[in-house]
């Protein structure tokens, strides 16, 4: 069985023609879809994440290399075997109630779904409600909430309190995040977790739910 | 090109700090050592403090011009802490800024058109961020509409067709400077504004980024701008392409900046 390292390389450099290529090899070679997704394109987005925590790459190309995995996956999709893909956990994510900032939102979304996790992505301007409905429907491992401004970042406590109200502020994981926020905030509003960018977002989110 | 100094705002920590404290001889600092630079307005921001907006700003108003006579931009999207530091406001402000997103919008308007103000325009809709010029525009001139019917003059409008960044989709440049084009064409007599720094957001070196954006802004036709007059390299990217431009008459700014050893 093949080492997928040329096609971790090709994430990494974001080089979607080689990575199709070698997704494609690796499939005709025998290999399951289900390890190629896991040691080839998960393992690689791994790297971006560090890399990127690390000051090392940059946003582009964060951007770049999710890119090259979505194509992969797609090309794999119709290969899964039912059962076969274990999703790390589910993700329910979206930026607060009256703020429509969704750069940051979106890439971490896109590196937790870089890393095995299932993103159910609301949007823009969700309100606490909406979160408590959503969350009752999708029954998310955890929940992400966003927010750029801080006359926005209430709405995160509000949130916390609508879940609680709801009784379902203990079935979840809540983490948080934003230029604004901070560790401290996290800890004042009883959230459970906070990350600073996409990349540790990953390793945090792994973190909450204890898995590697 | 009309300056609006940027740096006093609670995000930085030693504004935050002295708020908090109420240490006016620094916010005083602060704001001389923008005005000597060159700008003509000073903009104040508390946006930070959550629960104390109203006051601080009322403060920050208070305490600039107690000992410097020029017009502040009332940076804020709460419309109590706008209406509070208008009242204490001496002389015509600019607030800083009214969207057409539903809340902001209805809470605003009423607020500008009770008495004389300059007011930043900015192209965001009730629904999602703009990604194409014609987006922006179109945001743009519907804003423009909204604001003159009920009663402010053109040349008292500054545009800001949201600056968001490069490293999220290379062609957030382009659609920023093609909205300032445009919107310098089909209005002749409105301002346009921005910040320099979201345009840089994701990248190394940002400052080379932020002061490049600004030569392309204003070669678009920009007619004022966001930023720390203080940073003489950023004002003599300003100096320099103004000239450039043909706006410098016998390169007279220039050559001072040069004999005052500004430029760098």
């Amino acid at each position: 069985m093949s080492d997928f390292k040329a096609l971790s390389e090709a994430v990494n450099k974001g080089d979607t023609k080689t990575a199709l290529v070698e997704a494609q090899k690796a499939l005709d070679a025998g290999s399951r879809a289900e390890e190629i997704l896991d040691k080839g394109l998960i393992t690689a987005m791994n790297e971006v994440g560090d890399n990127f925590s690390k000051g090392l790459i940059f946003v582009p190309q964060m951007l770049r290399s999710a890119k090259t995995m979505q194509e992969c996956t797609n090309l794999l999709q119709p290969f899964f075997q039912e059962g076969d893909v274990t999703s790390k956990g589910k993700v329910l994510i979206g930026t607060v109630k009256g703020d429509l900032h969704d750069i940051g939102k979106n890439l971490v979304s896109m590196m937790l779904e870089g890393a095995g996790f299932t993103i159910t992505d609301l949007g823009v301007d969700i309100s606490p409600e909406k979160f408590v409905e959503k969350a009752r429907e999708v029954k998310p491992d955890i929940i992400g909430l966003s927010a750029l401004l801080s006359t926005t970042m209430p709405a995160m406590a509000q949130t916390i309190e609508a879940l609680q109200k709801a009784g379902l502020r203990d079935k979840v994981k809540v983490m948080i995040g934003g230029a604004p926020v901070t560790e401290k905030y996290a800890q004042q509003i009883n959230a459970d977790s906070y990350a600073s960018d996409a990349g540790s977002a990953v390793n945090k989110a792994k973190a909450l739910l204890g898995i590697s | 090109m009309i300056i609006v100094g940027e740096k006093i705002n609670t995000s930085r920590k030693d504004i935050e700090e002295a708020v908090k404290n109420r240490d006016a001889p620094f916010i005083i600092g602060v704001a001389r050592e923008q005005a000597e630079a060159g700008a003509h307005y000073i903009d104040v921001n508390a946006g930070t403090f959550v629960d104390k907006e109203t006051e601080c700003l009322s403060w920050l108003v208070e305490t600039v011009q107690s000992e410097i006579d020029i017009p502040l931009t009332l940076d804020s999207p709460n419309p109590e802490a706008l209406a509070e530091a208008i009242k204490r406001h001496k002389g015509v402000p600019m607030i800083n800024s009214i969207s057409l997103e539903e809340e902001r919008l209805q809470s605003l308007l009423p607020i500008i058109s009770a008495q004389p103000c300059h007011v930043v325009a900015l192209c965001m809709s009730q629904t999602s961020m703009p990604t194409t010029v014609e987006e922006r525009v179109a945001v743009g001139s519907e804003l423009i509409k909204k604001l003159t019917d009920a009663g402010t003059p053109l040349e008292m409008i500054y545009v800001d067709p949201l600056i968001q960044p490069v490293s999220v989709d290379v062609n957030m440049g382009p659609a920023a400077l093609g909205a300032i084009r445009k919107i310098m064409h089909d209005f002749p007599g409105v301002n346009t504004i921005c910040g320099l720094s979201n345009i840089s957001f994701g990248l190394p070196k940002r400052r080379i980024i932020n002061r490049n954006f600004l030569a392309l802004c204003i070669s678009y036709g920009l007619s004022a701008v966001i930023m720390d007059p203080t940073d003489r390299e950023l004002m003599t990217t300003l100096i320099t392409v103004e000239m450039l431009l043909g706006q410098d008459e016998y390169c007279g700014n220039y050559i001072e900046a040069y004999q005052n050893g500004h430029l760098i």
